[in-house]
């Protein structure tokens, strides 16, 4: 152990008996929790902390993942038990208060659940349907810790991998680590991380990069930002261990711009690790330097593609470059360079510390440790669940997820991304492996789960699934920038009941000329949705195409696209802020010199 | 310079030319190339914007749970034809591509704030909220 860990492990230790000595509070805010009410319900607390005049403590917190049951208060008191609130609305907070924080008694008819102690007539929270075969790994600290706050990430065990890495490990004994654990990237490619990671520990250059990518534009999966608003310091301590196996110099964690509370709370999170002794000039006080920050891209789902994503940290439009030179040869700014999703750097953490023999026990020979899944649409319990792999869909679905809500029978997933495709209601047995997934033709992507109905068209869903991917078009290859906005014409033709017999064969046509015709996956995988849609429910196709078809409910998207079209007609008239120019010196990411 | 692009974005809400112009000056680059980034992200505008934001989300999840209904409702409801900025100055109604909380589906947000599990109705009174109290703030002012 490094002296620089062992102080720092004894300051949070004390830390930690210290929050636990007095009532501890803590409201699950972030986008989860925002978008239902718990920032007024944090309000609320204050107040009524305030008005009881009690001592406590009170910490913003990730989503614990049981999305449904927000706004989540959890109040910890000394000797007593620790309780989770559910759905809590701000009227209801004095009661807690008054009985729980300030009583010692728990509120049990509006507990959701236990945590590590026994109150007669509430489940531990580890019993809740949702919790019920989940391994966590990388959401191991989701909703327990403050997202800001070094000290209690370090008393959970945090930077002991690290410090492992550094004071018994050489760079390739970790290196060896990653590959032994059969980790796999977690961005959708399912690529060997320490496969990988070798490419780049390979490149003898000074100055090489590692990128965190949470670009995150899939809309239907939303695990990267929370896992950056509940716990940052995993992945950057998953950073700084693959900065130390691959010998990079650097790590940029690279966020959308448009949702401050995981940018807020990454960035404060990296100014603690600095402040700590944990970034920067010889990491936890050995021969080794890393730095870390963190960059803004505009809203561009092609910047997830992982040279678009360089040219948009290098402040361009983001398309993608021409491959070779690969990214470990010739990346960002031309330096050596490796992008990792943040799901996959979540994970090293706990690979190094616990040995990649662990890691490799859970899950399936193939695609070992868990898989992150978002569940949305049509399901009783929406949220965030880490499933080992080689449990099948059903067990996520109908399982932890609880299944169709209102009675009906569940019809289909859509998985995989707006380039992914649809895993019909019989296919649910499926195990959740990378490659067998792919073999029968579904796709894990980067983990969201859109469950639908039987009441839903997919006919509908296509047009919406190739309306995303038209407008997301970066446009750099025609057969993409045309192509897709062929395809999405003649799924609104078909879905108005007006399509043509030759439609079907049409879009084939040009679907296979974007496969041959495009750089990157954008284009190559654009007819996906529609490939995956007519192989299972080619059916509902038809119906939509014979003659007398009625129309389908109208669809409405953005008519902008990336070609400048939003530009026309306007005309700036406002005059500048005269502090603008300090403004835009003060920001940005400039290039190393 | 997109990071530049941002801030000024973030600052005063849109991009005039002058800012196009600071940028291209403090990066080196033609204010051509400048354009060119800035029109490629939808982050940008480039008229000011009017004084309130609502964003609503059309990603597939919301689309499953009803989100298009709530868009055309909204849209005719403010009396536009699509994304835009009402007569009045008050609202600017944009569509997003994914709020990022598709458990909360149909999302929205209003003045940057999220509103997850909407309706219709919901909507339409959270609107006329904003408006209301625009309209004090403006015949005070």
């Amino acid at each position: 152990m490094t002296e620089a860990y062992e102080a720092l492990a004894k300051r949070a230790a004390a830390r930690w008996d210290e929050l636990h000595a007095r009532p501890w509070v803590r409201v699950g805010t972030g986008l989860m929790g925002e978008a239902v009410g718990a920032l007024e319900v944090l309000s609320a607390l204050r107040e009524a902390i305030e008005r009881a005049g009690v001592e406590a403590t009170i910490s913003e917190v990730g989503t614990t993942g049981l999305c449904y049951a927000e706004p989540i208060v959890d109040v910890h008191v000394p000797d007593g038990p620790r309780v989770r609130y559910g759905n809590v609305r701000p009227e209801q907070v004095e009661t807690i208060v008054q009985r729980h924080v300030v009583g010692g008694e728990p509120v049990t008819d509006l507990a959701l659940a236990s945590v590590d102690s026994n109150v007669p007539g509430v489940p531990r929270f580890e019993q809740l349907p949702m919790m019920q075969g989940q391994i966590r790994v990388a959401l191991r600290n989701a909703g327990e810790i403050d997202p800001t706050d070094i000290d209690q990430y370090v008393a959970r065990g945090g930077f002991s991998g690290l410090d492992k890495a550094l004071s018994s490990l050489t760079t390739e004994q970790t290196l060896d680590e990653i590959k032994n654990s059969g980790l796999r990237g977690r961005g959708g490619a399912a690529f060997p991380t320490g496969v990988k990671w070798g490419f780049l520990a390979g490149n003898p250059a000074p100055q090489k990069y590692i990128l965190c990518n949470c670009e995150e534009g899939d809309p239907g999966a939303f695990n990267d930002k929370t896992i950056l608003e509940s716990d940052p310091f995993t992945l950057i301590e998953g950073c700084i261990i693959a900065g130390y196996a691959t010998g990079a110099s650097n790590g940029i964690v690279f966020i959308r711009h448009g949702h401050d509370s995981p940018i807020d709370r990454t960035r404060a999170a990296i100014q603690a690790c600095y402040d700590n002794g944990v970034l920067g000039e010889s990491v936890l006080g050995k021969e080794f330097s890393f730095d870390m920050e963190v960059s803004l891209v505009g809203e561009s789902y092609v910047a997830g593609e992982e040279t678009a994503l360089m040219e948009a940290v290098e402040g361009k439009r983001s398309m993608p470059r021409f491959r070779p030179p690969f990214p470990a040869a010739y990346g960002v700014w031309g330096k050596p360079s490796n992008i990792n999703n943040i799901k996959t750097l979540s994970y090293a953490p706990e690979i190094v510390r616990r040995g990649a023999e662990w890691f490799a026990g859970i899950g399936t020979e193939k695609s070992t440790g868990t898989a992150i899944a978002c569940l949305s649409g049509d399901i009783r319990y929406p949220g965030l669940v880490e499933a080992p792999f080689g449990l099948t869909v059903r067990d996520v679905i109908e399982g932890m997820g609880g299944g169709e809500p209102t009675g009906k029978a569940l019809k289909f997933l859509q998985t995989g991304g707006p380039l992914g495709g649809v895993l019909p209601a019989e296919q649910f047995d499926m195990v959740l492996d990378f490659d067998e997934m792919v073999a029968a033709g579904a796709m894990f992507g980067s983990g969201g789960l859109i469950v639908c109905n039987e009441e839903r068209s997919v006919v509908d869903l296509t047009r919406t699934l190739v309306a995303f991917d038209q407008m997301e078009s970066c446009g750099k290859c025609f057969p993409c920038r045309l192509g897709m906005s062929h395809i999405l014409e003649i799924l609104e033709r078909i879905a108005a009941g007006k399509g043509r017999s030759s439609d079907m064969e049409l879009m084939e046509r040009v679907g296979v000329n974007m496969r041959g015709g495009s750089l990157c996956g954008h284009g190559q995988l654009g007819y996906n949705p529609v490939a995956s849609a007519v192989r299972f429910f080619g059916g509902e196709f038809e119906t939509q195409l014979e003659e007398g078809a009625g129309a389908l409910a109208s669809f409405v998207g953005p008519k902008s696209t990336r070609r400048g079209a939003q530009m026309s007609g306007d005309t700036p008239t406002a005059s500048v802020k005269p502090d603008f120019v300090m403004h835009i010196e003060a920001v940005g990411t400039s290039p190393p010199s | 310079m997109l990071s530049s692009l941002l801030a000024a974005q973030d600052e005063l809400g849109y991009l005039p030319y002058e800012a196009v112009d600071e940028v291209s000056l403090c990066t080196g680059s033609s204010v051509n190339e400048v354009w060119a980034v800035a029109s490629f992200y939808p982050n940008f505008r480039f008229t000011p914007p009017a004084r309130h934001s609502v964003e609503i989300c059309w990603g597939p999840t919301c689309h499953v749970l009803g989100a298009q209904p709530i868009l055309q409702g909204l849209v005719s409801h403010l009396g536009l034809e699509g994304e835009g900025d009402t007569e009045d100055g008050s609202i600017s109604l944009k569509y997003n591509t994914c709020l990022g909380v598709c458990p909360h589906a149909p999302a929205m947000s209003f003045d940057h704030e999220l509103a997850g599990r909407m309706s219709l109705d919901e909507a339409v009174s959270r609107v006329e909220r904003i408006r209301a109290a625009d309209s004090a703030g403006e015949q005070q002012a």
